[in-house]
Parts: C-alpha cells; sequence; structure tokens
C-alpha cells in the first residue's frame, strides 16, 4: 500500500511544443482506485508512463510512499502496469508469463510455483495456465495480465485504458470484476481511460485532465452534479451538459434534468422548445429542441425523459419543459470556470 | 427454372472463348518466370548431373558414363575432403559471427541518436559495395608486404615490422582472414534483417519486462531474442546458402592456398573444373553442395510456413 504523488509534473516532447502534461500536482489516497479520465492526447497515458518510469519527466517530481523515484528505473518502483494491449509475452505459457516478474525478481522457484497458483486461483484461470497468449480470448489475456500484475504484491497498480480491446459486452463484466478486485486487494491502483462509464463506475475519485492539466479532481458525483468547468460539463455526460451562452454567464443543466412539467416538483425554471427531432431509445427518449422565445431563443437543447414519465413529443411542436432550480449550474463566459447562481430572468 | 436451348447456345461459346482467353494470360504471365527457371537453373543442374557421371573434360566433344567412377575419385581425393571441412567452418564461423554482430549492431541502431542515419548508410556500404571491389581492397589490408594492419601493430610495438604475421600466407591465419572479411560482408545484410525484427516487437513488451524488474540482459536474452527467433532463422539460412555457396572472398584473397588450407566446395570445383579442365569431376564436386542446400532449403520453407502460422 502507498500512496502516489506528483509535484509539479511537466513533460514537454519538443522544445517549444505545447506541453503534454503540464506542472501536474495530485496525490493518491492510500488504497484507492483513481481514474485519470480524458479524450484523447490530453496528456493522460504520459502522466501514467511518467510514474510507472517508462517516460522520464522534463520537470517535477514523482513519489511512492513518500520517497521520491523520479531518478528510479521501473523495476525500483515497487509498481505493477498493466497495458491496453496486454503486453503478454507471446513465446511464454501463461504459467511462464505470471511468473516472470517473480523470476526478475529472484524469487526462489517453489516460492514462485505457490504465487502463480495464487494468482490464478484468484482471478480464475488456473485451467489456462499451459497454454499461449495466443490461444486465448481477449478476457482472457486481461485476466492473464492482471495476473501478473498481481503477482508480485506490489504497493501500486497502474492499468493504461486495459478494458478497451474488450467487446462492449465482455467490458461490462469486465469492469465489475476489476472493481471487486480491487475491493478485495485494496492496493492503490491509478486507471486510466478515455470511458466515462468506467470512470463514474469504477472510480473513488475521478482526475479528469484536458491538454495536459488537471480540470477537476473528485468523486464520481462531484465531478458529474458540480464540474468545475464547461470542459468537465460537457466531456461528462451523454448527451452532454446543455450549455446556454447569456452575456458573461452560462447557465448549464443536464439533459436529464430538463423535464416535462408534470414530472418536476418544486422551484423551477421553465423553457418554451420546440422539438426538432426526438430518438426512442427504449428506457428513455432523447429529445433534441431549440429554444423558442425568451433570452435564449434560438439556442439548442436536448432532454433524456425516461418512458416512465407520460408524455408525447411530437416533431415541430413546442413544448414547455421545466428544469429544477437546484439542477442549475453556472459559469463564467470567458473562463468557463464555475461561478455562483447570478439573478437572471428567464422568460 | 427453364432456360431455352437458345440462350445455353449463345452463352455456351462466348463463355468459353472467355476461359479461353484467361487461360492463355496465365499461361503467358507465367512463362517468362517458368522460361528463366528452365534455362537458368534447370539445365545447368541437370547438366552437372550429367557431367558428374560421364567423362567430359574442356575441349573434349565425346561422352562416356562412367557411373559413380568420378564420386569415388573425388572422395578420395585429400584437397576434396580439406574442401568439404573448410566449407563447415567457413560457413559455421562466419554465420557465428555475423549473427553476434549483427544483434548488437541492429540493437545500436533501433536507438535514436544524432547521425543515426549516416551510421545506418555506413553500415550497409560492405553489402552494397560489388564484392570484387571490398575483397581486393582486403587483400591490399592484408597483404604480406603492404599490410596496413602489421603496420600499424608494428608501430604500436605489438609486432616485429620485419617478420610480420603473414595473414593470407600461414594456414590458420589465412581461414581466419577469409572468414573475418566474409562476415564483414555479410553483416550489413543481417543487421538489416534482425533490425526489421527488432522494430516488429511492440513497444509495450520490452516496457512490461522492465515494470516486471527485468534488466537489460534479462529483456535481450529472455524476451527480446526468443521474440526474433523467427527472423534469425531466416538470416541464419539465407546466409548459410550465401556462405556455402560463395567462392568470390577465397577466390580473390587466397585461391584456396596456401596448401588447400582455405580451399571451399565451389572455389575447388572451380578450380579443378574450369581451370582444372577436368569438367566431370567439377561437376561431382559442386554435386556434394546439393544434399546441403536441400536441407538448407527445406528448413528454409518450414520456418517460412511456421512464421506464417503464428
Amino acid at each position: 500500500m502507498a500512496i502516489v504523488e506528483t509535484r509539479q509534473l511537466t513533460k514537454v516532447y519538443r522544445k517549444g511544443q505545447a506541453a503534454a502534461v503540464h506542472e501536474i500536482d495530485l496525490a493518491t489516497r492510500d488504497g484507492e482506485f483513481l481514474v485519470f479520465l480524458g479524450p484523447s492526447g490530453s496528456g493522460k497515458s504520459t502522466l501514467l508512463r511518467m510514474i510507472a518510469g517508462l517516460e522520464e519527466p522534463t520537470e517535477g517530481d514523482v513519489l511512492i510512499g513518500g520517497k521520491v523515484v523520479t531518478e528510479l528505473p521501473p523495476r525500483a518502483r515497487g509498481i505493477a502496469m498493466v497495458f491496453q494491449s496486454y503486453a503478454l509475452y507471446p513465446h511464454l505459457s501463461v504459467a511462464r508469463n505470471i511468473a516472470f516478474p517473480l523470476k526478475a525478481h529472484g524469487v526462489e522457484k517453489e516460492e514462485r510455483l505457490e504465487r502463480v497458483g495464487w494468482a490464478a486461483k484468484l482471478l480464475g484461470i488456473e485451467h489456462l495456465l499451459d497454454r499461449r497468449p495466443r490461444e486465448l480470448s481477449g478476457g482472457e489475456r486481461q485476466r492473464v495480465a492482471l495476473a501478473r500484475a498481481l503477482v508480485r504484491k506490489p504497493t501500486v497498480f497502474l492499468l493504461d485504458e486495459p478494458l478497451s480491446n474488450l467487446d462492449a459486452k465482455l467490458r461490462a463484466s469486465a469492469r465489475d470484476e476489476l472493481a471487486q478486485f480491487h475491493r478485495s486487494v485494496r492496493t492503490t491502483t491509478i486507471y486510466v481511460t478515455h470511458d466515462q462509464v468506467e470512470a463514474l463506475a469504477m472510480g473513488d475519485r475521478i482526475v479528469v485532465l484536458n491538454e495536459g492539466s488537471v480540470r477537476q479532481i473528485g468523486t464520481p458525483h462531484e465531478v458529474y452534479d458540480n464540474p468545475a468547468d464547461t470542459f468537465v460539463a460537457t466531456f461528462l455526460g451523454s448527451p452532454p451538459m446543455n450549455l446556454l451562452p447569456d452575456d458573461g454567464i452560462i447557465a448549464g443543466f443536464r439533459p436529464e434534468s430538463l423535464l416535462p412539467p408534470s414530472a418536476v416538483q418544486g422551484e423551477a425554471v421553465r423553457l418554451r422548445a420546440r422539438v426538432t427531432h426526438v430518438e426512442w431509445l427504449g428506457s428513455e427518449r432523447v429529445v433534441y429542441a431549440t429554444v423558442d422565445g425568451g433570452r435564449f431563443d434560438g439556442k439548442k437543447v436536448i432532454a433524456r425523459i425516461p418512458v416512465s414519465i407520460p408524455a408525447t413529443f411530437e416533431e415541430g411542436r413546442a413544448e414547455e419543459l421545466l428544469v429544477p432550480r437546484r439542477q442549475l449550474r453556472f459559469f463564467d463566459k470567458a473562463s468557463g470556470k464555475r461561478t455562483a447562481p447570478p439573478e437572471i430572468a428567464w422568460q | 427454372m427453364a432456360v431455352s436451348t437458345a440462350e445455353i447456345e449463345g452463352v455456351r461459346p462466348y463463355a468459353r472463348r472467355r476461359l479461353r482467353g484467361a487461360r492463355l494470360l496465365g499461361l503467358a504471365l507465367f512463362s517468362p518466370a517458368v522460361l528463366y527457371i528452365v534455362a537458368l537453373v534447370g539445365l545447368p543442374f541437370a547438366l552437372a548431373f550429367l557431367y558428374s557421371v560421364g567423362n567430359v573434360t574442356v575441349g573434349s566433344v565425346g561422352y562416356r558414363f562412367v557411373g559413380l567412377e568420378n564420386f569415388r575419385s573425388v572422395l578420395q581425393s585429400p584437397a576434396f575432403r580439406r574442401a568439404l571441412l573448410n566449407s563447415f567452418v567457413f560457413t559455421i564461423c562466419t554465420q557465428v559471427i555475423v549473427i553476434v554482430c549483427a544483434n548488437v549492431l541492429a540493437l545500436a541502431l533501433r536507438e535514436r541518436f544524432r547521425g543515426r542515419g549516416l551510421v545506418r548508410f555506413l553500415i550497409l556500404l560492405p553489402w552494397v559495395a560489388p564484392i570484387s571491389l571490398g575483397a581486393i581492397g582486403w587483400k591490399w589490408i592484408l597483404d604480406s608486404l603492404y599490410s596496413v594492419i602489421n603496420w600499424t601493430l608494428a608501430r604500436m610495438h605489438l609486432v616485429n615490422l620485419f617478420d610480420p604475421p603473414m595473414w593470407l600466407g600461414e594456414p590458420a591465419l589465412a581461414m581466419a582472414s577469409v572468414i573475418l572479411v566474409h562476415a564483414w560482408r555479410m553483416i550489413p545484410f543481417s543487421t538489416v534483417i534482425l533490425l526489421a525484427g527488432l522494430t516488429s516487437i511492440p513497444r509495450e513488451i520490452p516496457e512490461a519486462a522492465a515494470v516486471d524488474g527485468a534488466g537489460f540482459w534479462r529483456t535481450h536474452f529472455e524476451i527480446t531474442l526468443p521474440m526474433m527467433r523467427p527472423i534469425i532463422n531466416v538470416a541464419v539460412l539465407f546466409g548459410v546458402i550465401f556462405t556455402f555457396t560463395d567462392m568470390t572472398v577465397v577466390y580473390i584473397l587466397t585461391r584456396g592456398g596456401p596448401y588447400d588450407s582455405t580451399q571451399v566446395l565451389p572455389s575447388l570445383a572451380f578450380f579443378t573444373g574450369v581451370l582444372g579442365s577436368d569438367l566431370a569431376e567439377g561437376a561431382a564436386i559442386s554435386v556434394f553442395l546439393v544434399p546441403i542446400l536441400v536441407v538448407v532449403a527445406a528448413l528454409m520453407l518450414r520456418i517460412a510456413y511456421r512464421a506464417e502460422v503464428t
């Protein structure tokens, strides 16, 4: 168990170019499942690779368990990593793949066998030990990669998009297994992904990254409900948060907060919107509309309305829609940062 | 389905014509390759077999079948046995040196550094330069009087300038020289092949090994080399063929001397059959290359097949 910390960590690949990672300060908590979430090119993988020691930082330090490890090679950092491609050694059997880190650390043969058996059992891959990686399915490979990472009982797990090579159905069950696995070992884990569903479902906390900088760190609830800026507001959530710019400020609310009057109780603001298009997704309807009249006239909004709420939407018709007042978020138009709710008239 | 006979008759000749046309085109495209193989490989090969069981000499017109007489005479000659042994020594030593050096070079050339393009070009030079030019250069470098190596060693007081080593004049040194010069020539080829193999290993695999705790040597011997084995096999097999059948370096540097101590099968066949005018015996010598090369070729096909499967 250990805490991973970065101090002013920066990576510049080419002089004069924008930094891939820019002065990042963050610290995990002990035993935490921390997710780095961001679009491709946001620097999340580079950040992870610097923590692993696979990439040399241009500036700043990495600390693991309170010790500066910036100058240490990966093998001296007490970490284990699962790669996006799993990076299994193709010429070795599953058993020898899992045993490799133990062998590299000079563990005796008897103990090696015992530990490989233990890791294989934990991940339910005992029947695969004699196979070669190419004979395994994607899900099996992912488990072998996890077993290889886990067998050494590292102080920190680093996972680089380990589920992105699995098909959608398998991904959901693998997500659940991974979360359960973390609960059982309680090792500090850093997980990189561009998939917000994975981040929200598994993370104790989420670090939202964009263009090499941290945009927000918080629990899934915090980053989803109280986004720190417009980037976080639109990157999380699908469809993204509705943002209605007005002079100086931007008003925002989630599509699932935009509801027909019958479904809203308490104080709410009122929008008249003309429906342009409706998607029926079985459990909900996604309604695309344009605000009709008022100060936000002509702005596009999206509503997500569960089918359990009785209402019909016809294309071309103007509808009355409400947003509960406590679901409204406001951002500064110039900086994009969250601001206090101003007094504005909605009609 | 009802189809009238008129329809069938109307369609068929056209289809047949088209089929015939396609077959003709196929034959036309195929024949140059067949012609080339028959004329330049098949005929000489058949001729060599024919000569090896006859009594032909340069300038003679008759042909008399003599059975295995030539082979018997060849097998009894000490020069042949020496050449056979030399061929194996020459090939094996060269390939060991080549593979080790090519590995080191490939590892070095994979790294990014200033002037890598220039270094890559220089390393390739021995391969692209005509072998006769390179060998003649080496002949001067190893010359008994003008050897630049001896001059350097003498200046460093390592050898006596008036009694220097005769690089091409003493049997052991001559063999070593021939081996080293041929290795020098073969290294670029193997380096390029191994470099291709090395760069085809996904970057994440050595990274995973580094995170798993392996240092440079463990990563190299337990991960990189085993993963490169198929491509190393290819390099070795090509190297064996190029070395076993080659006589240029031997011919230019030593002419097989001193006292046949560097003679290899191809050069012996050339000296006996062409320069010595005994075509039949020369043919018999070169026929001895066939079983060895057949084994190598079979191995090559097997490896190519396996590389496809994995």
